[in-house]
């Protein structure tokens, strides 16, 4: 057990649950004023789902021992996730610290999806996706990564910090979203644009802050291994703001904050594979292909007519995939060990051909059973809001308020608990339930 | 008795008003608008997908005036919102039936 370890990794778990209400705003600033809050709240509610979620069983079934594909049951309610170390996992934390940092991980995971749906999911579908993509979804491929005994870990397939099961799984599990659900009413017909591009990017200063819990804090350690990853992380994000500014200025002679906000997603999104096994020099043309390559990749769903609102394709499964992949390229042992050679450090192909696998493989049981899932909850409950709920905004349809209440004197108090009487006179637009009142 | 409307640039209605101020006008009602004219709208980009958006942010100003005023009231109102470049609004001018002060009850132009 190192204390120094154990402190950091803790830190880092709280710096990666800030990134989700990160996330929140970064969405929530692209949508339409009046869908703010629905789509602020799909983010925020799955901190609190998969925080009862992981407890309960997921984190057993993802991390303790059981086959090639899916973990046992021995740690369901975190029986038997104690102070001490699992070494299998981490030597030096608390098994708990591992637990509580990878719960997080798989609380943003989902969030990232609902960029592919905002703007018209219901609720209950939304609350009933989350749970059962966690289980059968999330988890297996967490096992597959991370759990000893998984076989993509065993394959040798290199994803330091998450591209794979939180990344390209989110872009790809998006993009099944897109084409069930359908596109939003007025897609590419009327001009749908962000209501507060301030939120957006104020959310992407969060994300990249809450990244350095993320990358570094995958390290599992305070060592040099965790400050490598640091520099990586923030120098891939640099590269990709500059590249998507670049891109967007030789498109139009502009640079646009949507597009910096943009493009520091997608150089924290590649880097996070490749965070510890890369140099700062590979991290910067890693994210400086991000840029570019994802700034690229948003314009495809309009070729494909698909509506992915948010662009979780573009950034998550595209900067993914190319993380992934260019892990195969920059990947050197001078600067982890643990590590493998990449093309450029000498290490020929075999890298590169076991990231595609993975790459592949994660493509295929993301979108495939995403796919499934989100039609038997739209057989269920039924995916999208009605016609007439989607004009109105789902803040007041879904959660009956609304996100900018600038005027006073629009209607009259219909039922506040006080136990004081209700008003003589109400007006006859409000209900007001008599029998519940006093 | 006359009812001023004016559509101008939001950002001139400082100079309006002080213009307006100037010919002696004591009060006046200030609308944020949206609205089209020969200029028609602007291009929006997000993420590389092009928007047209053709109602831009508008001013509308209302300013009553006795008849012997509306000539000043209207050159006052020319003077401040004109930059010489598209859009920058229109002008118009309509009867008034009647006016009142709802504080004293005082009608016509003593309610102005």
């Amino acid at each position: 057990m190192d204390s120094g370890d154990t402190a950091f990794v803790l830190i880092s778990a709280a710096l990666v649950m800030f990134m989700i209400p990160g996330l929140a705003l970064f969405y929530g600033g692209m949508v339409r004023a009046k869908n703010v809050l629905a789509t602020v709240m799909q983010s925020f509610f799955c901190m609190g789902l998969v925080s009862v979620l992981w407890v309960l069983a997921a984190y057993s079934l993802a991390f303790s021992p059981g086959n090639k594909f899916i973990g046992g049951l021995d740690w369901l309610g975190f029986a038997g996730v104690g102070q001490e170390p699992n070494p299998d996992l981490s030597a030096t934390i608390p098994a708990i610290a591992y637990a509580v940092f990878q719960l997080f991980f798989a609380a943003i995971t989902p969030a990232l999806i609902t960029g592919a749906f905002a703007e018209r999911m219901k609720f209950s579908a939304f609350a009933l996706f989350t749970t059962l993509w966690l289980f059968l979804v999330y988890v297996p491929l967490a096992h597959w990564v991370w759990a000893p005994g998984g076989w993509l870990r065993d394959l040798g397939a290199l994803d330091f910090a998450g591209g794979t099961v939180v990344h390209m799984n989110s872009g790809f599990a998006a993009l099944a979203a897109a084409i069930v659900i359908g596109k939003r009413r007025g897609f590419l017909k009327e001009a749908i644009v962000p209501h507060n591009l301030t939120l957006t990017i104020l959310g992407a200063g969060i994300l990249w802050f809450g990244w350095f819990g993320f990358n570094a804090g995958s390290a599992l350690a305070a060592n040099g291994l965790a400050a490598q990853a640091f520099i990586a992380t923030n120098t891939a994000t640099g590269a990709a703001v500059l590249g998507w500014c670049l891109t967007d200025y030789l498109h139009r002679r502009k640079t646009t904050t949507l597009g910096a906000a943009s493009g520091a997603v997608a150089g924290l999104v590649a880097i996070t594979p490749a965070a510890g096994y890369v140099g700062p020099m590979g991290s910067m043309a890693i994210g400086l292909a991000a840029g570019i390559v994802c700034s690229w990749a948003v314009g495809l769903k309009y070729k494909a007519g698909y509506d992915d609102a948010l662009d979780v394709v573009g950034v998550h499964a595209v900067g993914g995939m190319l993380g992934a992949l260019l892990i195969g390229v920059f990947a050197d042992t001078a600067f982890n060990e643990a590590g493998a050679d990449g093309l450029l450090a000498g290490g020929g192909l075999t890298l590169l051909g076991k990231q595609a696998v993975a790459v592949v493989a994660t493509l295929a049981f993301s979108f495939l059973l995403s796919f499934g899932i989100l039609k038997l909850v739209d057989l269920v409950v039924g995916l999208r809001v009605t016609d007439d709920d989607e004009l109105s905004g789902l803040d007041i349809s879904q959660h009956e308020e609304v996100g900018y209440a600038f005027s006073e004197g629009v209607g009259s108090a219909a039922h506040v608990p006080t136990g004081a009487a209700p008003p003589e006179r109400a007006p006859s637009t409000v209900r007001v339930p008599q029998g519940d009142l006093g | 008795m006359k009812l001023v409307v004016a559509v101008i640039k939001p950002f001139k209605l400082e100079e309006v008003k002080a213009a307006l101020e100037g010919v002696g006008v004591q009060g006046l009602t200030v609308t944020d608008a949206r609205g089209f004219g020969r200029q028609r709208g602007h291009t929006e980009v997000y993420r590389g997908a092009e928007y047209q958006v053709e109602l831009l942010p508008k001013t509308r100003v209302e300013v009553l005036a006795d008849d012997d005023a509306v000539e000043d009231v209207v050159k006052a109102i020319v003077d401040g919102a004109r930059t010489g470049s598209i859009g920058d609004g229109k002008v118009w001018v309509l009867n008034v039936e009647q006016t009142l002060r709802i504080r004293t009850g005082e009608m016509g132009g003593d309610a102005l």
